[in-house]
């Protein structure tokens, strides 16, 4: 591919990829109630485009078996077939087709990613509202706990763990959502001091709130929209962070199709000029970034700016 | 000065005209009328006071007055002419070369304006050098020769200490000599004194009123207090949601307003009720009895605070910022523990922190709060809010919870099917306030702390509130504990005043023997530093007092 061709190309993707966007979310609006749809006209075209990027997704993970043509782990034929029907997108090393090992891997990847960084979340909020809300001695017992964590690079402490307790699905969930949770904890502690010292909080204090009422009741609707900015830039990091372990063996483990295992198995195709290895590499590109467009416009919104 | 901008008139013509101002606000993606077609002449060395609520646009049409408008918001039609120079029709560029030297904005809260990063003196100078006019050592020798003249005390050195290492009243002054750095044909003060101590309110005032004077420059003075306008303004302008609804010279405007909102908004200030007799044999609600506190082991913010509030009656707790009312209305709630005495609820020593005392305990004292914007939970809606006290102390639920909250949104006047299921940003700050009041009672208390509960508030409202506090205490049987800087607040609601300085109790008794001599020095100085109706009043006040006896001076001489 020559300068010139790219230069025709991409100003066509951009466009396209916009357009879609928009019909996209005309399309929701038609269908989705008033206040809803009033929420989605707010939606410049990135995030409408990043919106479909991820209903695209999803969609493929909650019906791979519908839509792959082959199974999982199926092998086929011989290894690295031309890009040629049946097998649209050839076949990897062992000779199992690489289209149906994308579509799995939406499934695999993208459904375990979004279970760390809810499990991360789920804990980090928790601690982080509570040691606000608590202040003093516990505050400073759990905040030193986390900056030890935070201080071990994370990947090296993961790979330390995962080599610890064996690569499973479970040990790496735990692993990774632990990490994470100590980088949502930093941001839902600040978000919660700065709720804590206001006046309602006081009052339902003095009026004689258990913690956990002023927790969900009070403290946390209040800290939600920069929690849900901040959730769909960690999903990014916790996708890429499981990429990167299957890419050194430690993630999800064979035969499971999972994207980073997918272009370190066909790595050597590149050496032939063949860019079937970037294509889960892409899709993972294209999903983070989808994601970070969403995640501009709530930002965007929670900030109150209006121009 | 060096170069000009824009041509000298002669003195004759109006320094500013606008000429059918309209100004659209972006709220919620659709665009509201926030100023609707409004004329404003403003000759030189003239001052224009701005008077209305909050929301009727004083802020937009002095900040428009720049060619200004915040984000958000947009000038849709009519001309601003400022000394021959069309403003709308100007690029930025060019603005901001008008904005700071002809034209210079003083905000509210001096607080939040200044960097705090930079020396007084750096952020005085920045002005001057930008433009061009001054080299940096003239600016400082001008910022001097300014600090002097508006009293600032150690002129040579003051601008050398940050924005955090003066008073408040001082660093409005500051400001102020910052927007004359530059010597502009103009000055927009947006409630230069709103958050000051009336004490303090009066050294800003007269600073101000002096320094305009002194250089001739035009201003608009924008304000929600009608006696402080009364000092500062030659002739007042009324706006009512983005309209005008009256134009006159001050005396005129004060004598005779013609339109019923100006009139109404004159009465205000004269809203009493009767003072009930002193109780005496009975045993006090609360009893404070030699409460000494503080938030570290060394210093006292409170010491040897003793009164009491008895049943159905008003004691109202007066004093400057850092007197202590807060805090004393922390300990009564036992948010904070004293280091000596204790607090009696109904002639029993209550428990120190509000962790130790018992549910009936807390439901019996109740607290409303000063702003009640974040007295609310902003995602609850006003059912919530009221219900939960109800729920929680009365152990309602269902349909007698519902009737309980209908009821309650009744007492303060505020219609159930309308407003039960808003949030409280779809409510107006008095309502929100309304809100507030329902909570506490719905309680059931038998005594309530209001904090500056009025303060916030436009005059009108807080007058309703006021009312509304009055009929609840005698329908329920309740005692209020008043927190207030506000004089006027005082008058209106107290039986009792008790006056706080440096955390002790200076005078105690009931409100008629309060507003007669003779006084405690320092209750003379708070009573004396209220602003009246009189355009004199200020005049009046300097010449008896002398220039060096008001504000920080004053109570500094009484130590």
């Amino acid at each position: 591919m020559n300068i010139i061709s790219v230069l025709i190309w991409l100003p066509i993707v951009v466009v396209v990829s916009l357009a879609s966007g928009w019909f996209f979310q005309q399309g929701l609006i038609r269908i989705v109630n008033a206040p809803t749809a009033k929420f989605l006209r707010t939606a410049p075209l990135t995030a409408s485009f990043g919106m479909l990027v991820i209903a695209i997704y999803v969609t493929c993970s909650v019906f791979a078996p519908i839509i792959a043509p082959f199974g999982e782990s199926e092998i086929l034929s011989g290894a690295f077939e031309p890009w040629a029907s049946p097998y649209i997108l050839g076949t990897d090393n062992l000779g199992r087709d690489v289209f149906t090992r994308l579509v799995y891997g939406a499934r695999n990847t993208v459904g375990i990613a979004f279970l760390i960084t809810a499990l991360a979340f789920f804990v980090g909020t928790l601690m982080g509202i509570y040691s606000a809300l608590k202040g003093g001695v516990i505050d400073q017992v759990i905040g030193r706990f986390i900056d030890v964590l935070m201080a071990i690079p994370s990947l090296i402490f993961s790979l330390l763990m995962l080599t610890i307790f064996g690569t499973s699905v479970i040990s790496l969930v735990l692993v990774i959502a632990t990490i994470d949770s100590t980088r949502v904890f930093r941001l839902a502690r600040s978000v919660a001091l700065n709720i804590v010292q206001l006046d309602y909080i006081e009052a339902a204090k003095l009026r004689g709130e258990s913690t956990v009422y002023l927790i969900t009741r009070e403290i946390l609707p209040n800290a939600t929209a920069p929690l849900a900015a901040e959730f769909g830039l960690r999903f990014c990091f916790v996708f890429l962070m499981i990429s990167s372990l299957s890419f050194l063996g430690l993630g999800l483990q064979p035969p499971t199709a999972d994207w980073g295992s997918m272009v370190r198995d066909n790595a050597e195709l590149i050496s032939f000029g063949d860019i079937t290895p970037l294509i889960p590499a892409g899709a993972i590109a294209v999903l983070t970034i989808a994601v970070n467009f969403v995640v501009d416009w709530l930002l965007h919104r929670a900030s109150g700016l209006k121009d | 000065m060096a170069e000009n901008v824009g041509n000298k008139a002669s003195d004759s013509e109006p320094l500013l005209t606008m000429r059918n101002i309209h100004i659209k606000g972006l709220s919620d993606e659709t665009w509201v009328d926030i100023i609707n077609g409004i004329d404003l002449d403003l000759n030189r060395g003239e001052v224009l006071g701005l008077i209305g609520e909050s929301g009727a646009g004083k802020s937009t049409l002095g900040l428009a007055a720049m060619g200004f408008c915040r984000d958000g918001c947009k000038i849709t039609d009519g001309s601003i002419i400022f000394d021959g120079l069309d403003l709308l029709a100007q690029s930025k560029r060019d603005l901001r070369k008008l904005r700071g030297r002809r034209i210079a904005y003083v905000a509210q809260s001096a607080a939040a304006s200044f960097n705090p990063a930079h020396k007084l003196i750096d952020q005085f100078c920045e002005g001057p050098l930008k433009h061009g006019l001054m080299e940096k050592a003239q600016a400082v020798s001008y910022a001097t020769d300014l600090y002097s003249r508006m009293n600032l005390p150690e002129p040579e050195l003051f601008g050398y200490r940050y924005p955090h290492e003066v008073s408040g009243g001082q660093l409005q002054r500051a400001m102020t000599g910052m927007a004359l750095a530059c010597r502009p044909d103009l000055i927009i003060f947006d409630e230069p004194t709103t958050a000051l101590d009336v004490t303090t309110q009066i050294e800003v005032l007269a600073a101000i009123r002096d320094i305009v004077k002194q250089f001739d420059t035009a201003a608009i003075y924008i304000s929600h207090d009608l006696a402080v306008v009364a000092q500062m303004a030659d002739k007042i302008k009324v706006l009512l949601k983005g309209d005008e609804v009256e134009q006159a010279d001050t005396a005129t405007m004060l004598d005779k307003p013609q339109q019923e909102y100006t009139k109404s908004l004159w009465a205000v200030r004269k809203y009493a009720r009767a003072e009930q007799k002193p109780v005496s044999g009975q045993v006090p609600v609360i009893e404070i009895e030699n409460v000494m506190a503080g938030y570290d082991k060394t210093t006292d913010i409170l010491k040897e605070v003793s009164f009491p509030i008895h049943k159905r009656r008003t004691v109202a707790v007066v004093g400057e910022s850092g007197s202590g009312k807060s805090t004393l209305a922390r300990v009564i709630t036992g948010l904070l523990t004293p280091r000596e005495g204790s607090i009696r609820f109904e002639g029993s020593a209550l428990p120190d922190s509000y962790h130790a005392r018992s549910k009936d305990q807390l439901r019996r004292i109740q607290m409303i709060y000063q702003m009640a914007d974040t007295a609310l939970n902003p995602k609850l809606r006003i059912r919530d809010l009221i219900a939960r006290p109800a729920s929680m102390y009365l152990g309602l639920s269902g349909k007698a919870l519902n009737d309980r909250v209908c009821d309650l949104l009744h007492m303060i006047e505020l219609e159930p099917d309308q407003y039960i299921d808003r949030l409280p940003s779809e409510l107006s700050g008095g309502q929100k306030q309304r809100i507030g009041i329902a909570r506490a009672i719905a309680a059931e208390p038998s005594f309530i702390i209001c904090d500056e509960v009025t303060s916030a508030l436009d005059q009108l409202v807080a007058e309703g509130i006021l009312k509304l506090l009055d009929r609840l205490q005698s329908e329920l049987d309740l005692s209020y504990m008043f927190i207030t800087h506000d004089l006027a607040t005082v008058r209106a609601i107290a039986d009792e005043v008790v006056v706080m300085k440096d955390g002790t109790v200076v005078e105690q008794g009931p409100k008629s023997e309060m507003f007669i001599p003779p006084h405690h020095p320092y209750t003379e100085l708070l009573l004396g530093s209220v602003p009246e109706m009189d355009p004199k009043w200020l005049d009046h006040l300097l010449d008896s007092r002398g220039a060096d006896n008001i504000g920080d001076a004053a109570i500094a001489k009484m130590l």
